[in-house]
């Protein structure tokens, strides 16, 4: 049904730490690597080479630049499925295909079910689904159900394919319901905010800020600012002419 | 978003649809006018073969049509799936009103009961396909008051169009009659009008900022798509008219879908027989195509959510 539990006992997610994402798109190319095998699998691409390369991907990194008067900064922005609390994609799938798993919040696609309407695509404001051409239907993230409870895995491979990925340890993976978690705590000690929060979605993911920089003179603990050579000499006359003697 | 062809071809057709039949709907219940019987039947089955083209043309554009009658399924919180359901129930109420009016085998009792339940699902069925689209939080020009009324009203006024040929047919298209399927039409372009009027005044809330969250850090813009070529949601989600193309063709619909029926249907009111036909369906032809240019440009100017994070604007 696409009817939502009224709460769920876990709330599986993910959190993106942007302060330390390098843009490598390895999470992304992990994602593809095992989904395209995974419980969603295939993820067709129509055309995987060439000059207009076209598929079904789960993780797309997205480059932004911020600018304000103080400074310009470059921000790597993987983006998937947020696993909302209120995902407006099953309420809205008339099938029942769309649903949100009341054991672990998980939002999921049954391929059996789902007709390629695609509606729950327009419902997404997080670019979340992504249709199958060839399959007919719609993919999108399973979090990895297929690995985090997978027991041929070792416990420690049982993660995200994405988490596992990430060279950085910029991603991280865990219960987000609850507040003793080690992902709970990194969320609270790292100011964790959901993407878009006005739309009123509740997305379970949470995404780490930049850390402000330490970027001007004083803020490391040297001296706050440099007196410029041409002050330096002043009043001494015998290095003043000789500054000007060999300017010349 | 897309303007996808089978989409359109659904919402006005089957608009179209339900328009007449709700007009002869009312025909019957307040003897307004005078209709023939046969001209009456030809016509209910003429609405009812536009609403299965446009229902058909709907299932065109899904990935497995084999399985649309799971969508009947979610009518709990899904108004495509209650689309799907008044749709259906539509069909047997104008179905014993259509057969209504030649065979006696329906009693008159009857009869008034299904033109009153033709009426009612007819125009409840338009006001589902109105709420797919104004419950997409998503998208801010579809997420609004006035796009269940525009549905409604272009439906009624489509379907008038159809009616005065009914009306001329049996030779009842009396001024009184032309006039008033003519302030119905300029009615609903009215409230169309008030929609343009109020999505360009629109500011929605959302922004690149809030949708990274990086707003903080001041203006945020992309630096680097995460793809080289555009993907399914670019295709499907982020199609793009210039605003001076949209302003064109806003006139384009209006010109075509009010305008010229407008002073079709005045020059009709003071004509008769074939004469009057003919100008009648010209101006059918035309309002016609005013709804199709008015409907493609309600995806082609709807802009999706996601396409912030490609840093575009709502």
């Amino acid at each position: 049904m696409t009817s939502l539990p009224k709460s769920t006992q876990k709330k599986l997610g993910l959190v993106t730490d942007l302060d330390i994402c390098v843009g490598c798109h390895a999470c992304a190319v992990s994602c593809k690597e095992w989904n395209a095998g995974g419980h969603s699998a295939p993820l067709t691409d129509t055309d995987a080479y060439g000059k207009d390369p076209s598929g079904v991907w789960f993780n797309r990194v997205h480059v932004f630049e911020t600018q304000d008067d103080h400074q310009t900064r470059t921000v790597n922005f993987p983006r998937s499925c947020l696993h909302c609390e209120q995902p407006a994609c099953v309420t809205v799938c008339p099938t029942g295909a769309s649903y949100k798993r009341e054991e672990d919040g998980i939002v999921l696609v049954d391929a059996e079910k789902c007709i390629g309407c695609k509606l729950c695509s327009w419902a997404c404001p997080y670019g979340a689904r992504e249709y199958d051409a060839d399959d007919g239907i719609m993919k999108k993230c399973t979090l990895c159900i297929d690995r985090i409870y997978n027991e041929n895995l070792e416990e420690s491979e049982r993660k995200p394919a994405c988490v596992i990925a990430c060279p950085a340890g910029a991603r991280h993976f865990g219960d987000l319901g609850d507040p003793q978690s080690d992902i709970s705590t990194l969320v609270e000690r790292r100011g964790g905010y959901a993407l878009m929060p006005e739309s009123g979605y509740e997305p379970v993911n949470r995404y780490l800020p930049p850390r402000p920089r330490k970027d001007r003179a004083g803020d490391t603990g040297t001296t706050d600012h440099l007196e410029a050579a041409e002050d330096a000499v002043e009043g001494n006359t015998f290095f003043k002419w000789l500054d000007k003697a060999l300017t010349r | 978003m897309d303007p996808a062809y089978s989409v359109i071809l659904f919402t006005s057709s089957s608009g179209a649809g339900y328009g007449l039949i709700a007009w002869l709907a009312l025909a019957r219940l307040t003897s307004l006018w005078h209709i023939s019987p046969v001209t009456a039947l030809i016509a209910c089955l003429v609405a009812l073969v536009l609403i299965t083209v446009g229902l058909l043309s709907s299932t065109f554009h899904l990935g497995h049509p084999e399985r649309a009658w799971r969508a009947l399924s979610q009518w709990k919180t899904s108004w495509l799936s209650r689309e799907g359901i008044f749709a259906l129930l539509t069909y047997p109420a104008a179905l014993i009103f259509t057969a209504g009016w030649i065979r006696p085998e329906v009693p008159p009792v009857l009869m008034t009961a299904a033109a009153a339940a033709t009426l009612v699902l007819a125009i409840i069925t338009v006001i589902s396909t109105g709420m797919i689209y104004a419950s997409l939080k998503t998208i801010p020009r579809w997420h609004n008051s006035w796009v269940v009324p525009v549905y409604v009203a272009l439906a009624i006024a489509s379907g008038g169009l159809l009616f005065t040929l009914v009306l001329a047919v049996s030779k009842s298209a009396s001024q009184k009659s032309l006039i008033a399927v003519l302030a119905v039409l300029l009615v609903s372009w009215m409230i169309k009008w008030l929609y343009w009027r109020f999505i360009d005044r629109q500011q929605p809330e959302s922004t690149t900022g809030t949708a990274t969250g990086l707003g903080h850090l001041g203006k945020v813009t992309q630096l680097e798509a995460p793809h080289t070529s555009e993907n399914y949601l670019l295709k499907e989600m982020g199609f793009q008219i210039a605003r001076k193309h949209a302003n064109k063709l806003r006139r384009m619909a209006v010109n075509l879908g009010l305008l010229i029926p407008g002073i079709l249907l005045i020059l009709a009111g003071v004509l008769h027989g074939t004469t009057q036909l003919a100008l009648l369906v010209v101006a059918l032809v035309f309002g016609l195509s005013g709804i199709v240019v008015e409907r493609w440009l309600f995806f082609a100017e709807a802009r999706h959510a996601v396409t912030l994070f490609y840093g575009r604007s709502l």
